[in-house]
């Protein structure tokens, strides 16, 4: 064990689930529990809610409905741009339209299954209890979702489930959401209940007597570095897939406001925990900003293949069948290509390390639709996946009903984020963390169409009933620029931006995130090893220091800055990237998203170990040159029995 | 292949801008039009000169943060014939020959300020959102999903309609810098469900008379928003809300003051 690398620290727990009733009961339970606030003293609370995704967005609105005094900040020009909006497949919910043997309990079996037993089974239930709630409530907004002709609403159904349980509108649903969303909070700010903070970058956390109070924030227009307190802070800021340079998240996607706040003291959870989707665009340059997803219903008919001798470079179609490795068939005969996402990534790796890859850089693997076409007709094709083809041919140039795809996985979501409690309040008292930004439902690995249904469920209806029990115990006393705590942070920010600025070395942001990017999805991303992951923990405070004493930030403080943006997310992003890898180092075992090469089968599969790692790995920040100490948290399985997965 | 770009720089809304000509070496045909603008800010930086801002964020054509003009076309729509409708961060070099001069300009319309650059402010079009685009349902307050029927017909036009991502590449193609494709795709999305009917009237008044306040010019049924869309917001929405507001207004509804 890497004790060098951190030190063990007190077990944490979960304390607000009310463990007494049995799990379906819970949920109701500590909404009757929870202290409530009357709805005459909401106007005298104040509470800051940081993004304006699914979660942001529904959360600010929600509480603004209810009374409450909201402040909505976002960096984007508009809250309609956050990258909840880009979700293609679909929002999962167990109504049981189709009469297929759907439940609460089968959701939320399969979501602690697909989550590869590292979810907290409490927070899944409510989960799948709410699913249905969120449906409802879209269709009551106005969301086109996707309908059959007699009115009611369609289904389909999506990886890791045999049910037809996936709510869609095309494959755009992630925006048709986040409009419901976003109509709903523009709503509440023409109402007065939610003040706007538009291009307003979170920066810091003002922490008053242990409380989260406030944060420090930069107008992003002016460059005015303000203070902002209320009686709770919500950080809804997405995930951190960025720290890979390349993934599919925007480019402004960060992880500052959680960043700052494990600084401050919120334990970070599982950061580890990443998702690397298998089918997207593959990598064309070394002036490439970002990755593409292709939906993975692609490989409902497409075949996966790469030659069999390396550097064979032939036209594709000049490549006979007998020379051809249709590698996932041959390793899982029984799910072929249809295996989970981590197994079809990790795989795409594996033979493309052999050197058998495929395109300009050898990073990627043909996905291959001409026995579809002639099984199918290319109308049939078309029908299906046509606006996909599409969208390969803008990006490549290439048409994919003539010449194979070439597909490699890229990074797609991450699992870990800021630990929370069921109340979705994090270590410090006072800050609530949801959606992406936390680790809570997720597990190892995400489901596909999940993610839509957290966010949506943290914003809507978990957090606007679990904040309330700590808001009743205020107004708490006044803060105001003045205190201390608030003139420590807003000084730390200000500090931080100048030397930023000052640095003047040879070297710019972006090509340190690249090398920090290249170096975490090589030695931190499909497969781990404790020597790769030496390797990245040797490296990264070299980057770091580096990049302290030679980046070139241009322009002033006091105006428009993108690069001064930049740089400040990427300082961030490298000390996150060594925290990753610590945890990825520590936790000896394979799980979902995170497979180490020390931890496999016989047959190279992913080999968990319940014995010494069914917890939640959750990391308390400390100086640096000190070692982050270790909380575990211990998952029981009261309702869902551990079983090891197979897919051969 | 190697290009000359004509940029418009201008360091605040405060001052005065111009048109600044940079040679961009060894563009890849494959990469984005933003790509090739990220290298030529790294070549500035490292130059010790002031990149050129611009807005951009999800680079997959959905999140609506980018938009220039490209030789005067709201992001490029419209130059290519081979090129289908689409946003700037979707339009690769591969469009362009070498040897090319391309003009970069920002939104141009008196409701879009100038941030910086290519940045330009269009919190004009939330505001038009905030004035009456959304259907009054708290949370909590939704009944069961299945309760409401909606025709199939109805909600595919809706969704069609509803895929406006409010870029402002139809304000900013407009001579009239008009945002009715705009708001008539909110207008449109909400009012064809059975949903949006209870507030139907109010919303297309309050819009358009939000829409007035801004600053945005009338329509004239020219037609560039729609064929600057990037989502191929068909111009029937505008019809579709004429049709709405003539109904509204005969029927006694007039805007918020």
């Amino acid at each position: 064990m890497a004790l060098d690398l951190f030190t063990v620290g007190d077990p944490i727990a979960d304390t607000k689930a009310p463990r007494d009733v049995p799990i379906g009961e819970r949920w109701s339970e500590r909404r009757f529990r929870a202290k409530l606030v009357n709805p005459a003293n909401r106007r005298k609370l104040t509470v800051i809610v940081v993004g304006t995704g699914l979660a942001g967005g529904s959360a600010a609105a929600t509480l603004g409905e209810a009374g409450y005094k909201v402040k909505s900040f976002w960096y984007q020009d508009s809250p309609r741009r956050a990258h909840s909006v880009a979700a293609q497949g679909g929002i999962n919910a167990a109504k049981n339209y189709r009469n297929d043997g759907d439940s609460v309990h089968r959701l939320f079996y399969d979501t602690v299954k697909g989550g590869d037993f590292r979810s907290r089974e409490d927070n899944v239930h409510r989960l799948a209890e709410v699913s249905v709630n969120i449906i409802d409530q879209c269709v009551a907004q106005g969301v086109p979702f996707a309908r059959e002709y007699g009115g009611l609403l369609d289904n389909r159904s999506f990886g890791g489930t045999q049910v037809s349980r996936t709510f869609y509108a095309r494959g755009q649903t992630g925006q048709q959401l986040l409009y419901g969303a976003y109509q709903a909070l523009e709503r509440q700010m023409a109402a007065g209940t939610v003040e706007q903070f538009a291009r307003t970058e979170m920066l810091d956390l003002i922490v008053v007597d242990g409380r989260a109070r406030g944060i420090v924030a930069r107008n992003l227009i002016t460059g005015e570095i303000s203070t902002h307190f209320a009686d709770a802070v919500v950080l809804a800021t997405g995930g951190y897939s960025n720290v890979f340079y390349l993934s599919t998240n925007a480019k402004g996607s960060n992880a500052t406001a959680i960043w700052r706040a494990h600084k401050r003291g919120a334990l970070f959870a599982n950061p580890c925990y990443t998702q690397i989707h298998p089918t997207c665009i593959p990598v064309h340059g070394e002036y490439q900003s970002k990755l593409t997803l292709m939906s993975e219903s692609l490989r409902n008919d497409g075949r996966v293949w790469v030659p069999k001798e390396r550097g064979d470079d032939r036209d594709p179609r000049q490549i006979p069948e007998d020379e051809r490795d249709y590698y996932l068939e041959r390793l899982y005969p029984s799910f072929g290509n249809l295996v989970p996402r981590d197994i079809a990534s990790r795989q795409a790796k594996n033979v493309c390390d052999e050197g058998r890859g495929v395109g300009p850089n050898g990073l990627g693997v043909y996905l291959d639709f001409a026995e579809a076409m002639q099984r199918l007709g290319r109308p049939a094709i078309e029908a299906k996946y046509g606006n996909l083809f599409d969208m390969y041919a803008q990006i490549t140039g290439e048409d994919p009903y003539e010449v194979p795809m070439r597909i490699y996985p890229a990074v797609h979501y991450t699992m870990g984020g800021l630990w929370v409690d069921y109340d979705l309040q994090s270590t410090i008292p006072g800050l609530f963390v949801i959606g992406e930004a936390n680790f809570s439902d997720h597990g190892a690995n995400r489901l596909g169409a999940s993610a839509l249904m957290q966010g949506l469920a943290d914003g809507y209806f978990v957090l606007p009933n679990t904040i309330n029990d700590y808001l009743a115990s205020g107004p708490f006393e006044k803060v105001d620029a003045g205190n201390p705590a608030a003139v420590e942070a807003l000084e730390g920010v200000r500090a931080q931006t100048e030397r930023l600025l000052s640095i003047n070395g040879t070297r710019t942001t972006a090509s340190f995130h690249r090398e920090l990017g290249r170096l975490m999805f090589d030695l931190c991303g499909m497969e781990r090893s404790e020597e790769s992951l030496r390797k990245a923990l040797d490296r990264i405070p070299e980057i770091r220091q580096e990049f302290w004493t030679n980046v070139k930030v241009p322009g002033e403080a006091g105006r428009f800055n993108q690069s001064l943006e930049h740089a400040g997310r990427v300082a961030d992003f490298i000390e996150l990237a060594e925290l990753m890898c610590v945890d990825a180092l520590h936790r000896n075992e394979s799980c979902g998203g995170h497979f180490r090469a020390e931890s496999q089968t016989p047959d190279g599969e992913a080999l968990r170990d319940d014995e010494n790692y069914a917890y939640v790995a959750a990391w308390e920040w400390t100086p640096e040159g000190a070692p982050p100490v270790l909380h575990k948290e211990a998952l029981e399985f009261d309702y869902v029995h551990l079983a090891q997965r197979s897919y051969k | 292949m190697n290009l000359k770009l004509r940029v418009w720089r201008q360091r605040s809304a405060a001052e005065k801008g111009k048109m600044v000509t940079y040679q961009v070496t060894d563009v890849s045909p494959d990469m984005s039009f933003l790509e090739m603008l990220d290298v030529l800010n790294e070549q500035l930086i490292l130059d010790g000169e002031d990149p050129v801002s611009f807005d951009h964020d999800c680079r997959e054509g959905i999140c609506g943060s980018c938009g220039v003009m490209i030789n005067g076309r709201a992001h490029g729509n419209g130059l290519f014939d081979d090129h289908p409708q689409t946003t700037t961060c979707q339009l690769h070099m591969r469009s362009f020959k070498d040897g090319d001069t391309i003009d970069i300009e920002p939104w141009r319309a008196t409701a879009f300020p100038v941030i910086k650059d290519l940045a330009v402010d269009r919190s004009a079009l939330d505001r038009i959102i905030q004035s009456g685009g959304y259907i009054s349902a708290p949370t909590g307050t939704a009944p069961e999903a299945h309760s409401i029927l909606v025709a199939k017909k109805d909600s595919d036009a809706a969704f069609d309609a509803a895929t406006c991502i409010g870029c402002g590449a139809c304000v900013a193609a407009c001579p009239n810098a008009s945002s009715m494709l705009f708001t008539s795709s909110k207008v449109v999305h909400l009012g064809l469900m059975p949903q949006g009917q209870p507030e139907r009237n109010d919303r297309v008044v309050n819009m358009i008379h939000q829409q007035d306040l801004e600053g945005f010019g009338g329509c004239t049924n020219i037609g560039e928003c729609s064929a600057s869309c990037p989502k191929g917001i068909s111009m029937e929405n505008i019809s579709r809300l004429n049709h709405d507001l003539l109904g509204a207004l005969r029927a006694g509804a007039r805007p918020k003051s």
